[in-house]
């Protein structure tokens, strides 16, 4: 399938920074991709380049394999970081305002909108003004304003900041629901366990520049370093020098005879191998191999630049 | 545009549905029919009667004084202890003693004694005519026919003629010309300020409540400070349709019933002053009476008399248009760089500069309203709006009028496009405090 968005060797330079340094990506319709990065690394002014709040110093943008112009705005519906409503305007004509801003017609407007209002069962709150409003509520009717217009691509900064729990899932729900439809999502954050759960690829950026990307399935398995967990009865002395050359104790934790452990295998050896070598000094409870979580990769990856690309670091 | 529509629609329901421009549009027409009012109620108020004893040791006044409408004259002797307790008894208010020596003194130095203070016209009122009667004393004294004087005596008034091209000449009013243009600059000069800053506003509320960045991803920054500016224009506008309308009611309506007759009074009682004023400074030298004749007094107020109403109106319009947008566009600008209200010293003060120096270089234009400096600030654009309305009256040389106009627009559109860069960028920057440097650089971002 054609990428539903191209983002290709895009430069952003500001004054003092340099805040994009020949970043290139590609959204596949109807994934979530993840745009992930620490404060600062550029992901806000990768989206607004998409948004075309702001424009690349170099590189350029395809949507749908079409240079990006204005009348793309309507196909893109996003939920900015820095997000608010104005204050002093009723729910129903800010709303409406917001939705025709996004070429939608008065009617089709006031219709989609009934219809959601009437989905977050919230119809009563039409005549209120925003000020009125708890900080949850202001956000579910801004996620309404966001998606409103069916956008083909829905950019979603930090979505469940603002949120309590309850209102994170229908969030989340709703999300995947959209996606169900058609809809590709770019989905930036830090919070790790949302990305586990709902990203389908991701791409890390650090310091302007992109440093990882591919599925998360794909990335998880390339980041595995080759250790397993291991959980036995037995005696902790006999197991460890049971582990030959091939295997390293990096971890223990004992608890009387209970032991559980963490062992990388070294060289080319398999789990089997391992398994076979300590069979016979102890009895095993659990094994189980050591799959890093999103949240590791971020880290090792943001702490330790050098070792990006090659997964040679990892096995020695 | 269906969505720079769109905005210029909301900004300006939004503003029109306010309380606060209700109460304006209420209150404004009552400050302003106040202004106008208020001189005329205090004037009246201020019409108290005065019985005024005098005690003339000199005896050189004594019913010779005119009596007017308000101030009664008595003449009486006795001690001035005697008189004064006239005071506490009534009926009179004040008392004057007037010494003996009066007639033969270099100055005379008549003494008014009082309870509570009588205005500045009664004074002025028994100083001038006692000066006249003194000065006939002393020509008399000295054998002079005063009718003669009086004849000798010519008044001169300058007419000043402004040469047309049609051969036509044109009588001019000095004062009439300043008048009207310091009126057309003052207001434009307002307008400016009060809806510059509303747009100003408009821009950081929308900064505080984070909703900037929503509707960028929509429309253009620059459309959304175009359709911002735009719609305060209109409701500026409509507001001052408003105010002008429900003034003329206010102002037509109570000068109409409540003061009518009053009115009237009051005005032949300021003529009967002004005559007296003008004597004053005519009895300096000489006495010689001169009251402007009726025809004089219409002409004064004869617009179509040297004035080019259509022009003038036109002109107005086009400065306070284009004058506003220029302005609006910088105060825009200045509200996208800053987080709040407070923030703004630091960036408005150049911005109201020009502004401020345009009203003192009016002051000093009027006293000669065709010098180069007239001419470059009524042509330079930030201060032609207020300066070139001022000198219109004048009368200005098509050429120079064209090429305010011409660098005005030009000017509106090159601050309007710079602003839109800071714009652009201020929108988007929170909590940072902003310095010159960064605003310059803002300027060459890529878009």
């Amino acid at each position: 399938m054609n990428p539903i968005l191209e983002v290709k060797n895009i430069h952003k330079n500001y004054a003092n920074h340099i805040a994009l340094k020949n970043v290139s990506l590609a959204i596949e319709p109807q994934k979530i991709f993840g745009l992930l990065g620490p404060n600062g690394a550029g992901k806000t002014s990768l989206i607004r380049i998409i948004n075309q709040i702001t424009g690349p110093d170099s590189g350029e943008v395809l949507f749908n394999g079409e240079h990006l112009s204005s009348k793309h705005v309507d196909y893109i519906g996003y939920l900015p970081e820095e997000r608010g409503l104005y204050k002093k305007m009723s729910v129903g004509e800010q709303v409406m305002y917001l939705a025709q801003l996004k070429g939608l017609k008065k009617a089709d407007a006031k219709a989609k909108l009934q219809q959601w209002f009437k989905k977050f069962e919230i119809e009563n709150w039409w005549d209120k003004k925003i000020e009125e409003l708890s900080k949850g509520m202001q956000q579910k009717i801004q996620f309404i304003v966001t998606v409103l217009h069916e956008p083909k691509l829905l950019i979603l900064d930090e979505p469940f900041s603002g949120f309590d729990p309850i209102n994170a899932q229908l969030i989340k729900n709703e999300i995947l629901e959209l996606r169900e439809k058609g809809a590709t999502i770019i989905f930036s954050t830090h919070n790790m366990g949302s990305v586990e759960e709902l990203c389908d690829n991701i791409a890390l950026i650090n310091k302007a520049e992109k440093l990882l990307d591919g599925s998360v399935k794909d990335i998880r398995k390339q980041y595995k370093s080759n250790t397993y967990h291991i959980s036995f009865k037995g005696n902790l002395m006999g197991f460890t020098n049971a582990l030959w050359a091939g295997a390293e104790l990096i971890d223990k934790k004992s608890d009387d005879d209970m032991h559980s452990v963490t062992v990388k295998l070294l060289r080319q050896n398999k789990p089997n191998d391992l398994l076979q070598a300590v069979l016979s000094t102890a009895e095993i409870l659990s094994f189980q191999e050591i799959v890093p979580s999103m949240n590791d990769i971020f880290i090792s990856v943001v702490e330790n630049k050098t070792t990006l690309n090659t997964q040679s670091a990892y096995t020695e | 545009m269906n969505k720079l529509f769109l905005i210029i629609q909301r900004e300006y329901f939004s503003r029109v549905k306010k309380k606060s421009f209700l109460v304006m549009t209420i209150l404004g027409p009552l400050l302003m029919a106040g202004v106008m009012i208020v001189p005329i109620w205090l004037a009246m108020r201020d019409q108290t009667d005065h019985q005024i004893f005098v005690l003339d040791h000199s005896g050189l006044f004594v019913d010779r004084i005119p009596n007017t409408k308000e101030i009664k004259f008595t003449y009486g002797t006795g001690t001035i202890e005697s008189a004064k307790a006239k005071l506490k008894d009534g009926p009179f208010d004040l008392v004057m003693e007037i010494d003996i020596e009066t007639i033969n003194a270099q100055k005379a130095t008549p003494l008014l004694y009082y309870v509570k203070q009588p205005g500045i016209n009664v004074q002025q009122y028994i100083t001038n005519t006692m000066e006249n009667i003194l000065f006939d004393f002393r020509l008399q004294g000295d054998s002079i026919d005063v009718t003669k004087i009086d004849k000798a005596r010519r008044p001169v008034e300058l007419i000043t003629l402004k040469v047309k091209e049609d051969g036509v000449d044109e009588k001019t009013n000095t004062e009439l010309n300043m008048g009207i243009g310091m009126f057309f600059g003052i207001v434009i000069y307002f307008m400016i300020f009060l809806y510059g800053s509303q747009v100003m506003r408009g821009v950081i509320e929308e900064k505080t409540n984070r909703i900037v960045e929503v509707i960028v991803s929509s429309v253009k920054p620059f459309q959304l400070m175009l359709g911002k500016i735009i719609g305060v224009a209109l409701v500026g506008l409509t507001q001052f349709i408003l105010w002008i309308v429900l003034t003329t009611f206010i102002y037509v309506g109570i000068t109409s019933t409540v003061f009518k007759t009053q009115i009237q009074d009051t005005m032949t009682q300021n003529t009967q002053v002004e005559k007296v004023m003008k004597n004053d400074i005519l009895a300096q030298s000489n006495k010689m009476q001169k009251v402007a004749t009726p025809n004089e007094v219409i002409n004064m107020f004869n617009f179509a008399d040297g004035l080019n109403i259509p022009l003038l109106i036109g002109c107005f319009a086009f400065y306070f248009l284009f004058g506003y947008l220029l302005y609006a566009a910088l105060f825009a600008a200045v509200g996208s760089a800053v987080d709040s209200e407070a923030d703004t010293q630091q960036f408005i003060m150049p911005v109201t500069i020009p502004l401020i120096l345009s009203f003192v270089i009016a002051q000093a234009i009027m006293s000669n309203p065709s010098s180069s400096m007239a001419q470059f600030f009524s042509i330079f654009p930030l201060t032609s709006p207020i300066v070139m309305m001022v000198r219109l009256p004048f009368g200005v040389p098509v050429w120079e009028l064209a090429l305010s106009m011409i660098m005005l627009v030009a000017g509106f559109l090159f601050f309007t496009w710079l602003a839109g860069k800071i714009y652009r960028t201020g929108i988007l920057m929170y909590g940072k405090k902003t310095s010159w440097k960064e605003l310059g650089k803002w300027l060459f971002y890529k878009g």
